[in-house]
């Protein structure tokens, strides 16, 4: 395939409305923010993974240069919600569960912070950061999750699922039973984790890299007893952030302690290495599934068990070996959760969580019993496609996968995949062909926006969301185009500020019903108070009712064939603006319906015969992800979570070593993401059949549908291309020879 | 005090020789377009020019720029309208944006030296510039069409 076909599907003039801002470097990450008088602080991190501090001597690093103060636990201000909830007092208040910051001398995780150095320049407070001494008393940690993944001493079990009979896959005609492993993944968005927090009048300003900056306001008026009209988020550019920015981590705590014990604005920026340690990463996990079939390919069981990692101090869990519960029609389903503490920090949501984990087991054995089965694995998926969704019963709002199975098939060339294994050969290379189905939640979340409908004909919308890289800002900005009749450049989408109306936290890939919806309503309520306007001011208009008259690309129309634009209405009534803020509900039809998007991946490789050397060389990614808002931008996010499926499957692995439980390959050389080279042409094809029911938007969410999937597609390729199957992630070339 | 060329503007600052030029560019003059992604030269978001060769300011000290040229981001042309930048925007390549300055500035390095660039000569030029949105292929195809572009003289 000819790189450059790409031209076709990505030429387009539906420019991103920040792209400007972004290629000019003027787009303001929140590290950038310049507060007066703004100190810059970082952390000393613990290097032990369980004990105690016995001593730490800041002596030395107090007198560096530029040293404005060191806070840690013994001379940290007291944090009002680190305290255990009154229990009797606040029947419906929760512990704070999280790292408490500078709390005690406890350690549980090494990379723990346990000193903020705060100076005038960051320079020096790295400089003094290094010259903290600390000494531990040390207990033994236990990191390794293979050796205790079994060991039910430890283990924390989830409640089991069991659909009719656990063990019908045994006894099935066709069956197997295997294992898939996945190491530890790190999120590592480019923009290192930031806050700049300011303390001044009773108020607290933070600058905070977050997907959810009213999720921030609200925990740190909670956490540090602040009236949360008096906290303010402000999140204007996010460098990615895929999950790691979900919740707010120690170094958001630790800036608010600083300047409020400082009275100064306190920046706090982690690096690469702290990356690892503090915003979360998606957990280890350890699966088994077994499978069975009858001759011609009909499902009869599965059990799928799964196995990840947690911290000490909190319970982390994700829909892992759930998916297989409703994937497929299946009669008899058994599944199975456990978590595991480790002396490691807390895992987090990471692009795809859940599925992008339960996948790759469910979708590796599904196309190893294709083989067993001698069907087609597209064919094995048809035969066992839910109509309905297989435990509710309920139907889909909506479900186009068996059309990205047609479409997919269709661009990659499916009919050119060898039957057998290591049968086909280019140039030397053996050639390799995998497909694999992804699947996420859909829905919609509750939202509100403010639009100002100015008589100059612009349009203002505001929502306080934010935006880590998708779009949303373009989306919300055709949206409100559409709605309105307006053209695009007229229309402005304003994020990332707690003042304005609530917006959920970006994640789920929900942001697009989420907000589109409060839009969609907000632009309904701006017509309808034109509609009344001109009711009340315009003669042709009089004893009209508002459903009897039409907005047509800006213009007001009654049935008599008088209309006005509402430039001119608002000129001519003396009004400036219209300005309406409203809410748009969470998905109500919950007991109706099953919700999901879908994507279907298709991989071409080549892997080298004698070196195990894989690479890619096409890949299609089809994706049920109801009408597609924005194509550009849907298409770039597609292909963004194909790239990180390529990381997932090839070359991403955080690495401890257990003798000390902490991360030996925390940065870029050490731990591989993709890069240019890694990268080969891709195509993306949508159904784009819009779904009414979850919203008004007809989205359904693309962000997880992009990378769910994409690591077994890969896996399934190179097993088609060697006869070999690897079943512990990522297929590194050793693996293969 | 320490006297800087950067953008065709003159700048004196008050910092110590050996801090890294990404620090001083960010914190003492606000030209915040190039980004703090490692600090270890792992990364590229961190990409300036250097008398018009590409350097990773984070590793590059600030006395090592005394005296010669500095371009940065927001120095390679006058409103954004660089080939590339056009390329960049009509191929919507970025996502969230972090690394692009540094993306960027390495394929102006590229362009200039090669006026007709291959994929592998792409992925070889910008072999140092990690995307985690995983713009790449977008990348690829912009800086052909920004080459495409300046041999029509566009």
């Amino acid at each position: 395939m000819d790189k450059n076909n790409l031209s076709e599907t990505f030429f387009a003039d539906d420019d991103r409305v920040d792209g400007l801002a972004k290629v000019t470097g003027k787009a303001k990450f929140t590290a950038e923010f310049k507060p007066a008088g703004l100190t810059h602080a970082v952390f000393v991190c613990s290097t032990i993974a369980k004990g105690a501090i016995k001593h730490m001597n800041i002596y030395e690093a107090k007198n560096a240069p530029g040293v404005i103060d060191i806070i840690y636990y013994l001379n940290c201000p007291a944090v009002p919600g680190y305290k255990p909830v009154d229990r009797i007092a606040n029947p419906n208040a929760r512990d704070f569960t999280g790292l408490k910051v500078f709390h005690n001398n406890m350690v549980v995780s090494n990379g723990q912070p346990i000193a903020l150095v705060i100076a005038d320049t960051y320079e020096r407070a790295v400089h003094a950061a290094s010259l903290v001494k600390v000494e531990y008393i040390k207990e033994k940690s236990e990191t390794d999750f293979d050796k205790n993944k079994f060991n039910d001493k430890l283990l924390k079990p989830r409640p089991e699922y069991v659909r009719n009979q656990k063990d019908a896959w045994k006894n099935a005609e066709v069956f197997l039973e295997e294992e898939y492993t996945m190491p530890v993944e790190t999120h590592n968005p480019m923009e290192m984790h930031a806050t700049i927090a300011v303390w001044e009048g009773g108020k607290l300003t933070v600058y905070d890299k977050s997907q959810g900056p009213k999720n921030v306001q609200g925990e740190l008026g909670r956490i540090f007893a602040i009236d949360e009209k008096n906290v303010q988020v402000i999140t204007e550019f996010v460098g990615g952030a895929f999950g790691s920015s979900l919740r707010s981590w120690p170094h958001v705590h630790a800036a608010v302690i600083a300047t409020k014990k400082l009275n100064r604005p306190v920046k706090v920026t982690l690096n690469r290495e702290q990356m690892f340690t503090m915003v979360g990463y998606r957990p280890q996990c350890w699966q088994k599934i077994g499978i069975g079939a009858s001759k011609d390919g009909k499902l009869t069981g599965i059990a799928h068990h799964a196995v990840s990692n947690t911290s000490s101090y909190e319970d982390f869990t994700e829909g892992i070996s759930s998916v297989s519960q409703y994937l497929y029609d299946c009669p008899n389903v058994f599944t199975t959760y456990k978590i595991l503490p480790l002396d490691i920090n807390t895992p987090t949501w990471m692009r795809g969580p859940g599925p992008g984990t339960g996948c790759f087991a469910l979708e590796s054995a599904l196309d190893e019993l294709s083989y067993k089965l001698n069907i087609d694995p597209i064919e094995l998926r048809l035969i066992n496609n839910a109509e309905v969704h297989p435990q509710s019963k309920l139907p889909w709002t909506t479900k186009f996968l068996k059309e990205c199975y047609a479409l997919g098939k269709e661009k990659i060339g499916w009919h050119k995949r060898p039957t057998t294994p290591g049968s086909l050969k280019e140039d030397g290379m053996l050639v390799g062909y995998g497909m694999a189905v992804g699947v996420f939640g859909a829905g919609r979340n509750p939202a509100t926006a403010k639009g100002i409908l100015k008589n100059d004909g612009t349009l203002l919308l505001q929502s306080a969301v934010s935006d880590m890289g998708p779009g949303t800002s373009t989306a919300m900005v055709k949206i409100g185009s559409e709605q309105m009749g307006l053209e695009e450049k007229k229309v402005r989408f304003e994020l990332g500020d707690t003042d304005f109306p609530t917006g959920p936290t970006q994640g789920g890939s929900g942001s697009a019903t989420a907000v589109g919806s409060a839009v969609i309503a907000v632009c309904d309520a701006i017509k309808l108070s034109l509609k009344e306007i001109a009711i009340e001011s315009i003669a042709g208009f009089k004893n009209v009712k508002p459903e009897n008259i039409k907005y047509e690309a800006g213009k007001l129309i009654a049935a008599n064939n008088v209309s006005i634009h509402f430039m001119d209405l608002l000129k001519e009534t003396g009004k400036p603006e219209v300005q309406v803020s409203k809410s748009s509900s969470s998905f109500a039809q919950r007991d109706k319906y099953a919700t999901n998007s879908f994507s279907v991946h298709f991989v071409k490789l080549h892997v080298h015969p004698v070196t195990g050397v894989i690479k890619l060389k096409h890949m299609v990614s089809a994706a049920d992800a109801g009408k597609i808002i924005s194509e550009k931008t849907a298409r770039s996010q597609m292909v963004g979570g194909a790239v990180g499926g390529i990381g997932m499957a090839m070359t991403e692995e955080s690495l401890i070593d257990h003798r000390y439980g902490r991360y030996i390959n925390s940065n870029f050389v050490d731990y591989h993401v993709p890069v240019h080279a890694d990268v080969p042409p891709m195509d993306i094809v949508f159904p784009n059949q819009p779904d009414y029911i979850i919203s008004p938007t007809g989205a359904k969410g693309i962000g997880e549908i992009a990378l769910v999937g994409v690591a077994p597609a890969i896996l399934n390729a190179v097993y088609n291309a060697t006869g070999k199957r690897v079943r512990d992630l990522p297929v590194t070339p050793d693996k293969l020879i | 005090m320490i006297t800087l060329n950067i953008n065709k503007k003159t700048y004196d600052v008050d910092v110590d020789p050996e801090t890294p030029l990404l620090w001083v560019l960010r914190d003492n003059l606000n030209l915040v377009g190039a980004k703090y992604g490692c600090g270890l030269a792992q990364c590229g978001a961190c990409v300036v020019h250097l008398n018009g060769e590409a350097v990773r300011s984070c590793v590059t000290k600030v006395s090592r720029a005394v005296g010669q040229k500095v371009v940065t981001i927001e120095g390679l042309s006058e409103k954004g309208d660089h080939p590339l930048q056009k390329a960049w925007i009509e191929l919507d390549v970025v996502q969230c944006g972090y690394c692009q300055a540094g993306q960027i500035m390495s394929a102006a390095v590229l362009l200039r030296e090669n006026k007709n660039p291959t994929d592998a000569d792409i992925d070889d030029a910008m072999a140092g510039n990690i995307c985690r949105c995983g713009t790449y292929l977008r990348i690829r195809h912009a800086i052909k069409l920004a080459a495409e572009n300046q041999r029509k003289g566009k």
